[in-house]
């Protein structure tokens, strides 16, 4: 089932393309990879999908209504907004204000899930604003996690974390993909995409340059074009290891 | 809910204490029968007319002032936004002092209050005109500090230009903001539109915890940001347009007030909102018993008391919280 589908979606600043005629589909059981350089245009394509842009083109999301893409969509941004400080329970509960305003025994479950996933269980009590970058971040992901959506988009959300809370979060991406879900995240690290998603799609200047299976997307020949590096991917039991090597 | 029933007992029991002390000293039995007209026709003049009037404006005012900073404060996430931030108190205060210059307030009673309404919502539609219909807070908050300054600057000129002295000393006066000497129609005036107002902010209560999370986060939790600041700028335009319509200008309370509250009730914005109500109607209250206890002959005013303990409260809690902002 498509839980996303854009079609020639197009976002521009003034006339430049910054997302240039992008069609994906992204269905259940998926954990997709959005990568690319710097610029490539990651950010902009997944705001522009949850209808937070004006774009040209269709995306199935921004086609619906404000209520109802909340039920179907979490997102997490890159900026780690928390504006106050609230304990870190009120902050996950938050994720479930799509679901009404009255308290289910559903929305506690949900919070509860999210909590032992992210393994917060310690600090619910806290200001979340106490905590650090890293801890905030998982927070955050327990937020969306808890809105219960058959989609999960995030936008960068290993950034800032220890590589041990990276891949935990990773880990916890794939677990909700292969239980039926399906997920959207940017990536830097190209090792970690590799091992982690199901799917890779990679953005260059706004265009889709490649979109399938990681050790498809992630060539010696792609990598030197679009990322100007020279590195090389070695091929483990354990998925592709990839060594950058030098600057192009 | 704890902080909500201890707020509502304080906010009620000087609502009793604004009612039972004033210039005439009227026993506490006396007092509750006249208000309800038995007993001296003096006493229930004084308290239907004089006592009634003053406690439930300073309540409603209060009320309006607290909510409306914490609303304010919810939406641009900044524990220093104020509800005049917006241009609506200076604007009312110009279609105040108009009135006073003009001679109107003085043909037809309502007519002072009546301007100053008029005034806000023409400050709330230009504030909304220049910062577009997508705008962000940042150019909202702009926009309302060029009105402002417009507005008070209009005000200074009508004092320059002022042939009239004793028009001037009451325009100073009136601009000072004060809730004695107000009558029920006043009341009238002032409640539907600030109960109507402060029941428009209590539906942002959803939409203002999950700003919390920045505006994508808020949006992808299906808040609408254009509705939020639709409703925030009228609910806030109607309850603080008709407060300073009718007591003048009252600063601090809406500052102040949601700062104190926020961690009684865990910081969350919407619980904010309810307990800001109560705790600016309880503020005013008492500050409004304080200016007859301090100096009962020389009429002291509201604003002036407010702003006098007001600023080193702000000071105080400013240093208090110095730490956790770093």
């Amino acid at each position: 089932m498509s839980l996303l589908s854009l079609t020639s979606l197009t976002v521009r600043r003034g006339a430049c393309p910054v997302v240039d005629d992008v069609s994906l589909t992204i269905g259940t059981g998926e954990c997709v990879g959005l990568i690319g350089p710097n610029g490539a245009g990651k950010t902009t394509l997944m705001r522009a999908a949850l209808g937070l842009l004006p774009h040209e083109g269709q995306s199935s999301l921004a086609a619906l209504s404000a209520a109802e893409r909340a039920r179907a969509a979490a997102w997490m941004p890159q900026s780690r907004e928390i504006a106050w400080p609230i304990a870190v329970e009120d902050i996950i509960r938050l994720g479930r204000m799509p679901h009404g305003t009255r308290l289910t025994p559903r929305d506690t479950q949900a919070v509860e899930a999210a909590i032992s996933r992210m393994e917060l269980d310690s600090f619910r009590a806290r200001p979340a604003t106490e905590l650090s970058g890293g801890e905030q971040a998982r927070v955050l992901i327990a937020r969306a996690l808890a809105q219960d959506t058959p989609l999960l988009m995030a936008d960068e959300p290993t950034a800032g974390l220890d590589p041990a809370a990276q891949l935990g979060t990773l880990d916890v991406m794939r677990q909700i993909a292969d239980e039926g879900r399906g997920v959207l995240l940017s990536l830097h690290d190209l090792s970690l995409a590799a091992r982690s998603c199901t799917r890779l799609i990679l953005l260059d200047k706004g265009r889709l340059r490649a979109d399938g299976p990681p050790q498809e997307v992630l060539t010696e020949e792609t990598l030197a074009e679009v990322f100007h590096l020279r590195a090389r991917i070695h091929a483990t039991p354990d998925g592709p290891l990839l060594q950058p090597l030098e600057r192009l | 809910m704890k902080p909500l029933l201890a707020l509502s007992a304080l906010t009620a029991a000087l609502f009793l204490a604004s009612l039972l002390i004033g210039y005439s000293p009227i026993p506490l039995g006396t007092a509750l029968a006249a208000l309800f007209g038995a007993g001296d026709p003096l006493n229930a003049m004084v308290m239907q007319d004089i006592r009634l009037p003053r406690a439930l404006l300073a309540a409603l005012v209060g009320a309006a002032l607290g909510m409306s900073g914490a609303a304010m404060q919810g939406f641009l996430r900044n524990p220093l936004a104020e509800p005049g931030l917006i241009g609506v108190s200076a604007s009312a205060a110009l279609g105040a002092v108009l009135a006073l210059q003009t001679g109107l307030a003085a043909a037809y009673a309502l007519a002072l209050p009546l301007t100053a309404l008029a005034f806000a919502f023409g400050a709330v539609l230009l504030v909304v005109l220049l910062a577009g219909p997508r705008g962000a807070s940042l150019t909202l908050i702009l926009a309302g500090i060029a009105i402002s300054a417009l507005a008070g600057a209009l005000t200074s000129l009508t004092l320059n230009l002022s042939p009239n002295p004793y028009a001037a000393s009451e325009i100073i006066f009136w601009m000072m903001g004060s809730v004695a000497d107000r009558s029920m129609s006043h009341v009238w005036l002032a409640a539907p539109l600030i109960l109507g107002g402060l029941g428009l902010l209590l539906t942002l209560r959803g939409g203002l915890d999950a700003l919390t999370l920045g505006e994508d986060a808020a949006h992808s939790l299906g808040v609408s940001l254009g509705s939020i600041r639709t409703r925030l700028l009228i609910g806030s335009a109607a309850a603080i347009g008709a407060a300073t319509a009718v007591t003048g200008a009252v600063g601090f309370v809406g500052l102040v007030v949601p700062h104190i509250l926020r961690p009684l009730v865990g910081h969350m914005p919407s619980r904010l909102l309810p307990a800001s109500a109560l705790g600016g109607a309880a503020m005013l209250l008492a500050a409004d018993i304080a200016t007859r206890l301090i100096l009962p002959e020389r009429d002291l005013k509201l604003g002036v008391l407010m702003a006098i303990v007001g600023a080193p409260l702000f000071l105080h809690l400013i240093y208090k919280t110095r730490r956790e902002i770093g």
